[in-house]
């Protein structure tokens, strides 16, 4: 028996001229938990997909138990007992989480869904998973789908498994159980491999940490010989400080009143429920929650871009003259007068065009400046020259399709157009998802920076460790109502943590 | 297992040359193969045969002019249909768009011709074809910008009702009864031709040239509004994607109306041009398939006009040219037809070699080696 359960040896990827991954070499003992960390964009996935069939490597050579393989689809992967999660799940909706366990795997023509329903629930009471096999798929909690997506590896035998992100959507309790699933996993003989960049998670679950950094392989510790600050720097190639600041609110004058706000979702099913609350400026407002629970329509409400019922009431801090936003588009509330920026979660699909350059982003919000039938074309190019060089955007040529950009750099074009408007109230969704930690930092400091302008900043963020660190208050969504409103200074993570699967529950 | 032999790899950037030689490659292989196949069917030597093929496309001065002539038309349908193409409109109705405008043009030339002061009734026929076609293209688009209803299969629809309206006044109008055509109208008086009307005696013989004039214009046109207005801008936003139309404050229903409009209109007006400017009768065939081919112009072009006047031009020269040869080597029609589609084969073809690469697994040892 080999003692490595894969070993990759030179492996390199490149799409076009960029390399994706450049020489790697790394291995997974059997019976471990190998955690693969790295910044976005550093290569990690890419690199599974190649254990996983669905890239070819350029370069290089793999060994499963020390024999040298080639995987050229999915269906070598599963042959070689390889079982990849990914973080979008691949489930049929409509079919239920024995069905599709079973989807595309041989068999004779009748299926007899007894016995097969019989064997899963056996490998689910094995290792404590929490799964109703009868159920749709559509029913389910995103962590529910996700140990669909186990269970099927399992099902498949699999005997190494690999889990892209697993926790980027759950909460710390379900984080808390799937680790205990892994654990038991691990002791069962099975080999993982799991995708993340949160440090505590990685120093909790694993037995060894590899890193990859830009493409190529840095090395690999032993969890216990690690910290979380000798973690970052192997990851970002410098020591940094890992403290968000947090300046004392100052001047804190009433901005934005919510009362009872009511949404539908686009299947008119309610997303927000009589959601109520104040955002103050010089305040950073956090908005907590598992993904889904209303935070897009709330965000959207107050641009003008969800209908909804309810009271949106926008005070200017300068003059104390009042506006009501509900049921008015973007534009008339720009004629209003009312300055609100606003960055959302899907940038490409809303904030900006990926096909045009620089300037041509920067006139979203103002092309309609001017009578004359032509774009102005000096000034949205002069503001692109500015955020390229405030905020270090690394791009060929302003011109270039921003599409090609990185993640990193197409969030600073979006944030430094916001911000440009000198707005009053900063409202941002997930404002550093895929962003690397040097500039999740910068954007930090982009949002106190207004919050010390007097600026009302609602921040809708996904780590909760962040969101303490950074935000004054925070409010819990859970389901589309406000669960409680903690205050970001001496709130604890396990209480915001059961804020957002549970509403009406003392939020002290 | 073993390695793929081959592999698909998309390229990252591609030179301008690497770009043009891809092309010109491709249309070298398409020439090549309709060699092939002339010779298959003909037995005659292929190089006599693209003689005969650029002879009949600008062997004489009635031929290139009647090639610049076709040229515009298909430059114009293709300029037509581009605004609604980058708002990802599909607007496959442009054949039924030029008919609407066509018949409407064929009823102010019958009905007025005679009657009414030739700059009034080009005024009329002008205005009015305009109109038609956008009607034509605004049904659609309404049920677009408030239902959203699929646009490609109900333009595609109203390109049939176009075509039976045609074929009902090919009857009512028929020049000699029974014959269900329509014939030249206004023969003898010329009148509502744009080639006798008071604008002749300006241009030389032929008279296409106000056509040239008139469609290069709107090829700046076009260019400009679509790259440096407010409109352009608007279009290209929501053509990207309506979420980021609605939070830059554009409102979507009414550019999308706007736009099929202004599509639906220049499409009429091709109509008016190719009634009152050349054929001088209507039929079912008179858009000719125009407004599908204008399809691949625009998409060939990366909806850039003045590349439009290129692709146009060579496919027109293409099809000109293949005409002759079907007629001089005593070949149907279809034989033309095969000689483009294997034109068109190879251009449209060449679009994946500029995109992706091949990448063989003996160049990969190589490297590796290397």
């Amino acid at each position: 028996m080999a003692e490595y359960a894969i070993e990759l040896r030179g492996i390199s990827k490149y799409f076009g001229k960029v390399a994706a991954n450049e020489d790697i070499s790394l291995t997974l003992k059997k019976g471990e938990i190998l955690a693969l960390l790295g910044e976005n964009g550093s290569g990690k996935t890419t690199l599974m997909n190649m254990l996983s069939g669905i890239y070819f490597p350029d370069k290089g050579q793999i060994f499963i138990d020390g024999r040298e393989v080639v995987i050229r689809s999915p269906k070598d992967a599963y042959a070689l007992g390889i079982g990849m999660i990914h973080q979008h799940f691949k489930l049929i909706e409509v079919f239920t989480a024995a069905e599709n366990i079973i989807l595309g795997m041989d068999g004779r023509s009748m299926i007899d869904m007894k016995a097969v329903t019989k064997d899963v629930q056996a490998l689910i009471d094995r290792y404590g998973f929490h799964l109703d096999l009868n159920r749709k798929v559509y029913d389910m909690s995103v962590s529910e789908k996700q140990t669909v997506e186990i269970v099927k590896m399992l099902y498949r035998g699999a005997g190494i498994l690999i889990l892209d992100e697993p926790t980027a959507v759950l909460t710390p309790q379900e984080t808390d159980h799937l680790f205990s699933v892994l654990r038991k996993m691990k002791a069962d003989g099975k080999s993982i491999i799991i995708i993340t960049h949160k440090l505590h998670e990685v120093l909790d679950i694993s037995d060894r940490v590899s890193i990859l950094r830009k493409g190529r392989y840095i090395g690999t510790v032993d969890t216990k010989d690690a910290t979380g600050q000798s973690l970052t720097e192997m990851m970002v190639g410098e020591k940094m400080s890992l403290d968000i600041e947090r300046p004392e609110p100052e001047n804190r004058k009433l901005c934005l009143e919510v009362r009872n706000l009511t949404c539908l979702d686009e299947y008119g099913i309610t997303a927000l429920d009589r959601v109520s609350f104040t955002a103050y400026s010089g305040e950073i407002l956090g908005i907590a929650g598992i993904a889904g629970s209303g935070q897009k329509q709330l965000l959207e409400a107050i641009a003008g871009l969800q209908a909804g019922t309810g009271s949106i009431l926008f005070t200017d801090p300068e003059t104390g003259r009042k506006e009501e936003l509900m049921g008015r588009d973007p534009l008339s509330i720009k004629r209003m007068g009312v300055s609100l920026a606003f960055v959302p979660e899907d940038r490409l699909g809303m904030g900006l065009d990926g096909n045009m350059g620089m300037p041509g982003n920067m006139m979203i919000r103002t092309y309609r400046n001017g009578k004359a039938p032509l774009l102005e074309q000096k000034g949205p190019r002069d503001l692109s020259l500015r955020i390229k060089a405030d905020l270090g955007v690394v791009t060929p040529d302003i011109n270039y399709p921003i599409r090609r950009l990185s993640g990193g750099n197409i969030q600073k074009i979006l944030v430094g157009r916001e911000i440009a408007s000198a707005p009053k109230l900063l409202m941002t969704a997930y404002a550093v998802r895929g962003l690397d930690i040097n500039t999740s930092y910068a954007i930090y400091h982009l949002l106190n920076e207004q919050k010390k302008k007097g600026v009302a900043v609602i921040y809708v963020g996904e780590d909760l460790d962040v969101l303490m660190e950074l935000c004054d208050r925070i409010l819990v969504l859970c389901d589309g109502k406000v669960s409680g409103i903690v205050d970001g200074r001496t709130a604890a993570k396990d209480q915001i943590g059961r804020l957002m699967t549970t509403v009406g529950e003392a939020a002290s | 297992m073993k390695e793929p032999w081959v592999r698909v790899v998309k390229r990252d950037e591609i030179s301008l040359a690497r770009k043009i030689w891809v092309r010109v490659a491709a249309i070298l292989i398409s020439l090549l193969v309709c060699a092939f196949f002339i010779y298959a069917v003909t037995r005659s030597d292929p190089a006599d045969v693209y003689r005969s093929l650029v002879d009949g496309a600008v062997g004489s001065s009635r031929r290139s002019w009647s090639t610049i002539r076709d040229t515009m038309i298909l430059l114009a349908v293709s300029l037509a249909v581009t605004p609604a193409f980058k708002m990802r409109f599909w607007n496959i109705g442009g054949e039924g768009q030029i008919l609407a405008g066509g018949i409407i043009t064929a009823a102010f030339m019958r009905y007025c011709g005679d009657s009414m002061p030739t700059p009034l009734l080009f005024l009329c026929m002008i205005v009015s074809s305009c109109l038609a076609g956008l009607i034509w293209a605004v049904i659609p688009g309404i049920f677009k910008a408030h239902w959203n209803t699929n646009e490609t299969l109900f333009t595609l629809m109203m390109n049939y009702i176009a075509i039976q309206i045609t074929a009902f006044f090919s009857i009512v109008w028929e020049a000699k009864k029974g014959s269900g055509t329509i014939g030249i109208i206004n023969q003898k008086t010329k009148s509502g031709w744009i080639s006798t009307s008071f604008l002749s005696g300006l241009f030389g013989k032929f008279n296409y040239s106000l056509n040239l004039i008139i469609v290069l214009a709107l090829m700046i046109f076009m260019y400009i509004y679509l790259k440096y207005t407010k409109h352009g801008y608007e279009i290209a936003i929501v053509g990207e994607s309506e979420n980021t139309a609605r939070y830059a404050g554009i409102n979507v229903k009414k550019v999308i109306l706007r736009t099929v409009a202004l599509s639906g209109a220049i499409c009429g007006f091709t109509g008016f041009l190719l009634v009152s400017g050349s054929s001088h009768t209507i039929s079912t065939s008179t858009a000719g398939g125009r407004g599908f081919t204008a399809i691949i112009v625009s998409w060939l072009s990366k909806f850039n006009p003045f590349m439009m006047l290129l692709i146009s031009f060579f496919l027109v020269f293409m099809g000109n040219g293949a005409t002759q040869i079907a007629s001089e080597f005593k070949l149907n029609e279809s034989a033309s037809e095969v000689i483009e589609g294997i034109i068109l084969f190879f251009i449209i073809g060449s679009e994946f070699f500029v995109n992706y690469k091949l990448v063989f697994s003996h160049s990969n040892k190589k490297e590796e080696a290397a």
